[in-house]
């Protein structure tokens, strides 16, 4: 397990969800989950490859904003969490 | 040889400038209209192009042909069913400085096959936030005509007329092939569409996954495109992203909003008041003149004392409600009011309610009909449904003139300072309708069942100075409809009241007089009068239904006035100054005095007690008095289920809360 964890460390890259990246950090989408919502997201322009930019955090802590094609994207966390990304 | 009106139709995602071009080409020569055969509204317009005479149909912004909330669906709909409407030109408005997300509807719309123009919209707009776009590249790319505009400054749209015109050749090139089991795009689609429409379950998820392989690969193709067209400068300032940084900052991003809306506040009750006394003035003057000019008699009465002030009644709230829909309109085209929906997304969820359903619950604050409306950008259903059934909760105009009333007896005016004791009671109540409207969302939260999955993907537009041209005719529609539609029921009403008031079954008006011939009191006539009430057709409704009500401190006088208000709140106003004779119901202070000396015949104690205002205040802040609204909400759900269940909750509630209140206080 602990060798699991270090592999995962060491990676060049890690993977994450877009809810987990920090104001300003940007990202490179990988896989958008199939769910009820996939299409509308993928319409809105997260899909795979799309490059995106988490902006700012509601004051309640969500939803979160993000930049994506120089267009601004509001979605709840619940949401950025279908989006796989390698941050850049 | 006279030539045949050629239909153009607008396309486009919602914050493309579309609205903006369509008020740019039509100016005021547009209506809101039923299609033919049913209830949904479309927004034609009609200009000339040479001699050449065009209707322009504005459908509702949609991101994508695959519909996914009530607004989207209206204008697929619409689409696809081209034969009924007979669109000649598509007119697809894109926003240059987003062109990547608006291709991918234009993609979509150029493969149903109709002549296409493409007006490539806030050009100028694109390049400050260093985007540069090759037209002609474009142009020859998508083998359509691009007509570069900017429909703020309305430039660009001669050149913009002329290719409408002249397009005429089907669009021929396909984006994307649509799967072995549909020969055409147009019929995959509408396969689609019959599935959604009938909401089987199954089928849409299968619909889904062809959809979103639609998408990546229209996006593709859509990237290579941009590649060639576009060239981007990322490190052009953004004013957007600075402005959002203190509008959605943790402890600035709510004191922005909550003094936007003290100011919208401060707007409607002391800005409108002046207006407002001159509309009084005015109509008070012609009820006297027509009592002056006209002859004693059913005419003359008729009009003074039941249609005049029935207008009056509605006229005289119009500032209120401009300035409300003006100040509404200017957050929204600013672009600010998805920000309030962004940073109330989080509190609204915990009530069943959704970021998007602030702007309807706002909006109630003036009138619940548009607003009911405006749900239709809320995509999931029970989210949607929600905040239609507690929309009317939210004080609105109509129940203003009544609360000042009301107001004004439990207090009196002490002087005029900027914070006075009646301004708060009124932001109380307004307060009331807010945690009623959470409330009960919370409860049809737990009782409404949930077939999707809540979401909230919302577009931030970029900041944008409102257009007064556009604020205007926003205001203009939304207001003319308000009065038009209160002012129908108004005068209705206040007819048919006058009549129930001023004849009785009978000969017991007779008797009154009889009985009154050898009394020789000051007081004979205003005696005569109110006995002559008690008697009439409308005395007997009260008093048929003063049992019940008793309980909440009203007796049958009140009764009247809340039968009559059933169909629009702000008949109360009118209907009491009617039923005490009070000549003149525009004068407020009269009648409050009038009203504050009213004794109850049992025991002699004030008619109007606190508890009794206090019951009757509650009363209104949560009765469904508005069959307006009742109305719209059939509408839009299409359903008679949710007008009853509205009516019934809010009016049931109503009645609760009064009676606990009335019984507590007194």
């Amino acid at each position: 397990m602990l060798l699991f964890r270090n592999v995962l460390n060491c990676a060049p890259y890690s993977i994450m969800n877009a809810s987990e990246l920090k104001r300003g950090e940007s990202a490179k989408i990988r896989h958008v989950e199939f769910n009820e919502l996939q299409n509308k997201l993928i319409e809105m322009g997260c899909f795979e490859g799309n490059e995106i930019r988490m902006l700012y955090v509601a004051p309640l802590g969500d939803p979160i904003a993000f930049d994506i094609n120089g267009y601004i994207l509001g979605l709840r966390k619940e949401e950025a969490r279908l989006i796989q990304v390698v941050k850049l | 040889m006279k030539k045949k009106e050629r239909h153009i139709v607008l396309v486009g995602n919602p914050n493309s400038g579309k609205t903006t071009l369509f008020n740019a080409l039509t100016g005021l020569n547009q209506k809101i209209s039923n299609l033919p055969g049913t209830t949904i509204e479309t927004k034609t317009g009609h200009f000339i192009i040479g001699d050449q005479q065009v209707k322009i149909t504005d459908l509702p912004g949609t991101y994508s042909i695959h519909p996914k909330g009530e607004d989207e669906l209206i204008s697929i709909d619409y689409l696809l069913n081209f034969q009924k409407h007979e669109i000649d030109v598509i007119l697809f408005v894109a926003d240059a400085s987003n062109l990547s997300r608006n291709l991918l509807l234009y993609t979509q719309v150029a493969d149903l096959g109709y002549p296409t123009v493409l007006a490539l919209n806030m050009i100028d707009f694109a390049k400050k936030k260093g985007i540069s776009i090759d037209i002609e590249d474009l142009s020859r790319i998508l083998s359509v005509i691009v007509c570069p505009i900017n429909a703020r400054a309305e430039i660009g749209l001669d050149k913009l007329k002329e290719t409408l015109l002249k397009a005429d050749a089907a669009h021929q090139t396909t984006f994307f092939e649509a799967g072995d089991n549909a020969s055409n795009y147009h019929r995959y689609l509408q396969l689609h569409l019959l599935n959604l429409i009938q909401n089987d379950a199954e089928k849409v998820a299968n619909n889904s996954r062809d959809i979103s392989e639609e998408t990546i690969a229209r996006y593709k193709k859509i990237d290579k495109i941009i590649n060639v067209v576009q060239k981007k400068n990322v490190n052009a300032a953004n004013l957007t992203q600075k402005i959002d940084r203190i509008l959605l900052h943790p402890v600035y991003g709510f004191l922005v909003f909550f003094t936007t809306l003290f100011i919208i506040f401060q707007f409607i009750f002391k800005v409108a008041d002046y207006p407002m006394i001159w509309i009084e003035t005015i109509f008070s003057t012609i009820s006297g003149n027509i009592k002056q000019v006209l002859p004693e008699g059913m005419l003359s009465s008729l009009l003074a004392d039941g249609i005049i002030p029935g207008i009056g009644g509605v006229v005289v709230f119009l500032p209120q409600i401009i300035i409300l829909f003006t100040l509404l309109a200017m957050l929204e085209d600013s672009g600010y009011m998805t920000r309030v929906s962004f940073i109330t997304d989080r509190l609204m969820r915990k009530f069943g309610l959704n970021g998007k359903s602030v702007v309807p619950l706002i909006g109630g604050m003036a009138c619940a009909i548009p607003s009911i409306m405006a749900t239709r950008n809320i995509e999931n259903k029970k989210d949607r449904l929600i905040t239609i059934l507690v929309t009317p909760l939210m004080s609105c105009s109509a129940r203003l003139p009544v609360y000042t009333l009301l107001v004004s007896l439990l207090i009196v005016d002490k002087g005029n300072s900027w914070l006075d004791a009646r301004g708060l009671i009124l932001l109380g109540m307004y307060l009331l309708g807010f945690i009623a409207a959470l409330l009960f969302a919370f409860i049809f939260k737990l009782i409404l069942k949930q077939k999707h999955k809540s979401f909230f993907v919302l577009e931030l537009p970029d900041y944008r100075k409102p257009r007064l041209k556009d604020i205007f005719v926003t205001v203009k529609s939304k207001a003319g409809d308000f009065v038009f539609n209160a002012g129908k029921i108004i005068l209705l009403v206040s007819i048919v009241l006058w009549f129930l008031a001023s004849y009785g079954p009978g000969k017991r008006f007779e008797t009154i007089e009889k009985n009154y011939s050898a009394y020789s009191g000051t007081d004979k006539q205003e005696k005569i009068q109110s006995e002559k009430l008690e008697a009439s057709y409308a005395g007997m409704l009260g008093k048929s239904i003063e049992p019940a009500i008793k309980p909440l401190g009203y007796d049958w006088k009140i009764g009247i006035a809340l039968i009559t208000s059933l169909a629009a709140r702000e008949v109360f106003v009118g209907t009491i100054a009617t039923i005490y004779s009070v000549g003149d119901t525009d004068d407020e202070q009269l009648l409050s005095k009038v009203l504050s000396e009213q004794k109850r015949i049992d025991n002699g104690k004030p008619v109007y007690s606190y508890a009794t205002i206090l019951s009757l205040l509650v009363f209104y802040a949560f009765a469904m008095q508005c069959f307006s609204t009742l109305a719209v909400t059939y509408r839009e759900t299409k359903s008679i289920k949710w007008p009853v269940v509205q009516m019934l909750y809010m009016t049931g509630f109503a009645y609760l809360a009064s009676l606990v209140v009335y019984q507590l206080c007194s």
